[in-house]
C-alpha cells in the first residue's frame, strides 16, 4: 500500500489533508512552494482540478510534481471536462506516475468559470466515476467491460459529500450510494455549522456507514468578515451561521490600522477554525480533517499546532 | 414542442443583405405556438425588414407564406411555384424546416430563428426545456422529471452538493433543482425507496447525439424500392 493517507487512516491516526490549487500558469515553482509549506504538516495534499471551472495547470501534472517532492497527492478528478475515455485514461496514467489517491467529483459547472462558452462533458457523474475506478482496480475491467491488460491502477478511492445542501435527509443516503459504488474515504464540504454536521454523522451512523468509510471533515479558515458574508450569501451549498460572521466582524472592531485589522481578522479566522477542528474530533466517525486554506497555505501549520493535532 | 427564438433583426438584415427578392416562409406548428415563426410573425418580420431596407436605400421585395408543417414536403410543395421566382427563402421554421427546404429547393434557404429546445410552456411568456431527446428514456425511474434535460450536469445520481438553500439549482438561479424535484415527486408517488436502494448506471449515450447523426427506420413501413 503506497497511499500515505490510507496508511494513516487504517492505523486509526487522525488524518490531516490540505489543498493545493495549481496556478493559472505553467510555472512549477508555484507547486513547489506550496509543497514546502505543507509537507511536514499533512498526510496528503489534494490537488484541485480546474477548480470553479477556471483553467489552470492540470491536476495530474501538479500531482506528479508533488509526488516528485515526496508528498502524497490526492488527484482530484472531475467529470466536467472528460468523457469516460479520458477519465479512464487519466486513472491509468495517475497510477503509472505513482499517484495513489483519486478523489472522484462531478465538478463545478463551467458556466461560472472563465470559459462559459465551453461544451460541458458530464458523460459520467461522480457515482459512476467512483464505480469506474473500483472496477478498474478490483476487477481489471474498464467501464464497458473491456479487459485491462496488465497492471491495474491501485488507488485509494475518495469522494465528497455536502451535509449542508438540500435535501438534508438525503445526504447520508447519497453518501451510502457512494460507499456502495466503492468510495473508501470522504472529504466533506467545509463545516461551519457543527449542529447540522452532527445530524449528518448521526444519520450516517444509523445507516451503518461509519465503519465502512473514513470521513474527513472539511474545514477552512476565514480571512475577512467580507469572505464570511460572501460564503454565507453567495456560495451555493455553503452554510455559514451568522454567529461566525459576527465573530469575524467584531475581531477587527476599533482597529484603524489596516494591517493590524487584517491581522486580527486572520487570527480570529484561525481561532474559529481551530475550535471547529476540536469539536469535530469529538464527533464519532470523524477520521480526520481536510484543511482548505486556499492561497493561504501558511495557515495550515498554525491550525494543526493550535488544534493540538499530531503532524505525521 | 420545439421552442425557438427569432434571431435579432440586425442579424436577419445581415443574412438578407445580398438578396432583393425573398419569400418569408413560416410554419404553423411548434414555432407558431411559441410565437417565433407562425403566420403572424412572418407578417411582422416582413414589415420590419421592408421598412429597414427601404430606409437604407436597398429595398427588398418580400413574399409571405406559412406552411402547415415545414418539416413535411407535402406542406411545402404548394409554395414551389412562388419559391421558383425568389432569390432566396427566409425560413421562420425550426432547423428541421430549414434543412427540409434546403433539400428540396435549389436556392439559398436562410434561417430566421435560433432553434432552442424541446420544451413546455412554464407560464405565459416562459418556456422551459424538459426533454433532451437522449434516445433512451428513463422517465419511469425519475417520476416523469428528466434529469438529462433539467439538471445542468445531467446527473443520474443527484442532487449535487450545490443545491441552494431555497431548493434552486447552483448553476441556474431561479430554476428548481431537478433532483430535489425528482425526490419530492417519488416521495409523493411512494417510490422513493427504489431510488434510494439503486444506483443509476452510467448512461449509454450512443442513442443520443453523441453516437453521431441519428435516424429511425421502421422496416414494416418501408416500401419496396
Ligand atoms: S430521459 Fe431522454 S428521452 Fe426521456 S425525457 Fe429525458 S432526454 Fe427526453
Ligand atoms: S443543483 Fe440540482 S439541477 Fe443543478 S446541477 Fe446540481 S443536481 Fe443538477
Amino acid at each position: 500500500m503506497e497511499s500515505n493517507l490510507q496508511r494513516a487512516l487504517e492505523a486509526k491516526r487522525f488524518a490531516i489533508t490540505a489543498e493545493c490549487g495549481p496556478p493559472k500558469s505553467a510555472d512549477r515553482k508555484v507547486i513547489e512552494e506550496k509543497a514546502q509549506l505543507l509537507k511536514d504538516w499533512v498526510d496528503s495534499v489534494n490537488v484541485t482540478d480546474n477548480q470553479t471551472a477556471v483553467t489552470r495547470m492540470s491536476s495530474l501534472a501538479a500531482c506528479t510534481i508533488l509526488k516528485s517532492l515526496n508528498l502524497d497527492p490526492v488527484f482530484q478528478l472531475t467529470c466536467r471536462d472528460r468523457n469516460r475515455i479520458a477519465l479512464q485514461s487519466d486513472i491509468l496514467g495517475a497510477h503509472a506516475l505513482g499517484i495513489r489517491n483519486i478523489l472522484c467529483l462531478t465538478g463545478d459547472h463551467h458556466s461560472a468559470g472563465n470559459h462559459p462558452q465551453a461544451k460541458g462533458v458530464f458523460d459520467l457523474d461522480s457515482v459512476h466515476l467512483i464505480e469506474t475506478v473500483r472496477k478498474m482496480r478490483d476487477e481489471g475491467l474498464f467501464l464497458s467491460g473491456d479487459k485491462l491488460e496488465g497492471e491495474r491502477p491501485m488507488v485509494f478511492i475518495g469522494a465528497v459529500e455536502n451535509p449542508f445542501a438540500l435535501p438534508y435527509e438525503f445526504r447520508a443516503l447519497r453518501l451510502k450510494k457512494k460507499i456502495e459504488a466503492g468510495a473508501q474515504f470522504i472529504q466533506t464540504q467545509i463545516v461551519y455549522n457543527i449542529a447540522r454536521f452532527r445530524e449528518f454523522m448521526a444519520r450516517a451512523g444509523d445507516l451503518g456507514l461509519l465503519d465502512r468509510v473514513y470521513i474527513l471533515a472539511g474545514v477552512s479558515p476565514i480571512k475577512t468578515p467580507g469572505a464570511a458574508k460572501y460564503m454565507r450569501d453567495n456560495v451555493p451549498g455553503m452554510d455559514v451561521p451568522n454567529e461566525i460572521v459576527a465573530r469575524m466582524e467584531s475581531a477587527g472592531k476599533g482597529l484603524e490600522d489596516k494591517k493590524a485589522r487584517a491581522q486580527a481578522w486572520r487570527q480570529e479566522g484561525i481561532r474559529i477554525c481551530v475550535e471547529i477542528v476540536q469539536q469535530l474530533r469529538e464527533i464519532q466517525g470523524v477520521a480526520g480533517v481536510h484543511i482548505m486554506a486556499i492561497e493561504w497555505e501558511e495557515a495550515v501549520p498554525e491550525i494543526v499546532t493550535q488544534a493540538g493535532l499530531k503532524a505525521p | 414542442m420545439i421552442v425557438a427564438d427569432q434571431k435579432p433583426i440586425e442579424e436577419i438584415l445581415e443574412i438578407l443583405a445580398p438578396y432583393k427578392r425573398v419569400l418569408f416562409l413560416g410554419c404553423q406548428s411548434c414555432v407558431a405556438v411559441c410565437m417565433a415563426g407562425g403566420e403572424k410573425e412572418v407578417g411582422l418580420l416582413a414589415a420590419a425588414v421592408r421598412l429597414a431596407r427601404a430606409k437604407s436605400g436597398a429595398p427588398i421585395e418580400i413574399a409571405e407564406g406559412a406552411a402547415k408543417r415545414q418539416c413535411d414536403d407535402e406542406f411545402n410543395e404548394p409554395f414551389g411555384p412562388v419559391i421558383q421566382q425568389q432569390e432566396a427563402v427566409l425560413s421562420l421554421a425550426c432547423g428541421v424546416g430549414v434543412n427540409k427546404l434546403a433539400e428540396r429547393f435549389a436556392i439559398p434557404i436562410l434561417p430566421a430563428l435560433n432553434t432552442r429546445f424541446f420544451g413546455k410552456v412554464e407560464r405565459q411568456g416562459i418556456w422551459k426545456e424538459v426533454c433532451a431527446g437522449c434516445g433512451d428514456c428513463i422517465l419511469h425511474l425519475t417520476g416523469g422529471i428528466c434529469p438529462i434535460a433539467r439538471c445542468a450536469k445531467n446527473l443520474l445520481n443527484g442532487p449535487c452538493g450545490g443545491v441552494r438553500a431555497d431548493g434552486t439549482c447552483e448553476v441556474k438561479r431561479d430554476w428548481p433543482c431537478a433532483w430535489v424535484q425528482i425526490i419530492q415527486r417519488l416521495e409523493e408517488l411512494g417510490q422513493l425507496e427504489r431510488l434510494l436502494s439503486t444506483r443509476m448506471a452510467a448512461k449509454d449515450w450512443s442513442s443520443d447525439r453523441h453516437g453521431g447523426p441519428r435516424r429511425r427506420v421502421r422496416e414494416d413501413m418501408l416500401l419496396e424500392a
